[in-house]
């Protein structure tokens, strides 16, 4: 696989850290009545068999978070958006 | 057919043409009382504990592929019960113990050799964690010895033991843990539950799980609508997908792992070896290829087919403990697709559905669990309630906060 930085370019896979989709969102309440939603972030997964966001690390490059839209059958790539803008967009949609 | 040294001469002597089909190739009946979706090692242990525990032989076992198209004959063939947690270990003695008895009870040759599993130590601490692991083994009746260097080296002596980054400095050894032949596995549970009158579909995909007012009745497949009274899943990789059908939704993460064989070589291993300064496990196979893998290649993936950078780690891995191996050439290489559960424990256990049962997240370790786990989802099945033996592996362990994290690192999908 060869991800294309929106810093540093086309690189190979070998210098990024996956961490899962990124999709899910981190509950904002402590609120023990909250504690469903916990579960469900800290647990459950859609685990989609397609296209799918997860959140990559350019640890061996310009060390920035990125959310890598890729089918998980194919591993094809279709985005690479920086971890920021990809929040960002989520507010405003 | 009875398979024996007789049936071996008769067939001899007709030159091997007349030997009648392992299993039958049925068409699927309109309905049964049990089906299990997945034809791998678990779906087809559960069938054969079903007719020959249970007595329930009105059963079918669908299968999207070929039989044991799957992990049950793409993993690297260890077996072992060397586990700390008690939630796991005398879940994974008995799979051992079934072991030990398989080949005579279900009549087919899986070349079950226990060989011996040696998990090499490279620090003073992680000697300790073996020390503290191999009584908690022994407290559940398991054999666990613990190994200086030199009882190391009277063993593997072309090991790197002055390594300048790992030293090795013992291990722990459980010498009733080996190997098994991953796809005569399959094949025997496959023959004695169709034996028994189970129906095993192959080419039968499951698109749709049906119920009716909280409870299952059935499964549509490619070969149409197949009703069940109750139903067993069994999809191992495929389970959050075979799951969604019905609703849930489950604390797992489908990821590629990948294995490797070499050329041939003269006998070189003759037990199991794992390296425990990063992750590598070898053996030999009976026709002399290394048999060799690693870690989850680290994102997830449906795609049976990992990356070269995960190639090139667990070669070096290899040659950081076997420095000899730099010399050997890999023949081949492929991946096969697992559920990796948040606690790196499986799941046997009741559903919030009537009649359905769930039997998922293996990670990578389920091989050497397919007696037992074939046992427990059976008893599972057979009585809607838990077996002893896999109480604690309930699905609703996360939301209690009952996990079994043998490696203590707490939530996340690439433990084993
Ligand atoms: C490379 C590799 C190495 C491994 N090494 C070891 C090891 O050394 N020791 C060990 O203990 N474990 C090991 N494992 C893990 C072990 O192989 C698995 O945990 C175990 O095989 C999973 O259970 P199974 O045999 O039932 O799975 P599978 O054989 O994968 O069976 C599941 C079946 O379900 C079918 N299916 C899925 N969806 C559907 C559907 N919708 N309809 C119908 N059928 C469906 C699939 O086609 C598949 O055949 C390894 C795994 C891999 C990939
Ligand atoms: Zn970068």
């Amino acid at each position: 696989m060869l991800i294309k930085c929106p810093h540093c370019g086309t690189r190979p896979v070998e210098e990024f850290t996956f961490n899962g989709d990124a999709s899910i969102q981190r509950p904002t309440s402590n609120d023990p009545a909250t504690m469903d939603q916990w579960f469900d972030y800290v647990y459950l997964r859609d685990n989609p068999k397609g296209r799918f966001d997860e959140y990559a690390h350019h640890s061996s490059g310009c060390r920035a978070w990125l959310v890598v839209t890729r089918d998980t059958q194919t591993h094809e790539i279709f985005n690479v958006v920086t971890a920021r803008d990809y929040a960002k967009k989520r507010v405003a949609s | 057919m009875k398979y024996s040294v007789f049936s071996l001469l008769k067939n001899t002597l007709s030159g091997h043409k007349k030997w009648p089909a392992a299993w039958r190739d049925p068409q699927p009946k309109k309905d049964y009382e049990v089906v299990i979706i997945g034809g791998g090692g678990h779906g087809l242990a559960t069938a054969y504990y079903l007719a020959k525990v249970h007595g329930i032989s009105n059963v079918a076992v669908l299968e999207k592929s070929w039989l044991g198209s799957g992990n049950v004959g793409r993993n690297t063939t260890i077996i072992r019960s060397n586990y700390m947690l008690p939630g796991n270990n005398p879940f994974y003695e008995w799979s051992m113990k079934l072991w030990e008895g398989l080949e005579q009870d279900f009549n087919f040759n899986a070349m079950v050799s226990q060989r011996g599993v040696l998990n090499l130590c490279h620090t003073d601490p992680q000697r300790d964690a073996f020390a503290r692991r191999g009584n908690a083994m022994r407290i559940d009746g398991v054999d666990a010895e613990l190994l200086d260097a030199e009882g190391v080296r009277e063993m593997y002596p072309f090991l790197d033991f002055n390594n300048a980054r790992f030293p090795i400095k013992g291990g722990i050894l459980q010498r009733r843990g080996g190997t098994v032949r991953h796809d005569a596995v399959a094949w025997g549970y496959a023959r004695g539950a169709d034996s028994r009158g189970v129906d095993i579909i192959q080419n039968c995909e499951v698109t749709g799980i049906k119920t009716v007012k909280g409870k299952v009745v059935g499964v549509g497949t490619n070969k149409g609508f197949i009703g069940c009274k109750k139903l067993g899943l069994a999809a191992a990789g495929n389970s959050s997908e075979v799951a969604a059908m019905a609703g849930l939704k489950l604390p797992i993460e489908s990821h590629v792992l990948q294995a490797f064989v070499s050329e041939g070589l003269k006998p070189y291993i003759d037990g199991v070896v794992t390296f425990g300064a990063g992750h590598f496990y070898v053996s030999q196979s009976d026709k002399g290829g290394l048999v060799f893998g690693g870690d989850i290649d680290g994102y997830n993936s449906y795609a049976r087919r990992g990356n070269l950078p995960m190639v090139e780690h667990v070669i070096e891995a290899g040659v950081a403990m076997i420095p000899g191996l730099a010399r050997v050439r890999v023949l081949r290489s492929w991946g096969g697709i697992m559920d990796m559960s948040m606690d790196g424990s499986p799941i046997i256990d009741k559903t919030s559905i009537d009649g359905l049962y769930l039997n998922a997240g293996w990670c990578y370790g389920g091989f050497k669990a397919t007696p037992a786990s074939g046992w427990c989802f059976a008893h599972t099945i057979a009585h809607d309630e838990l077996h002893k033996l896999n109480a604690a592996y309930r699905l609703d362990r996360f939301r209690r906060g009952y996990m079994i994290d043998e490696k203590g690192q707490g939530a996340s999908p690439n433990l084993h």
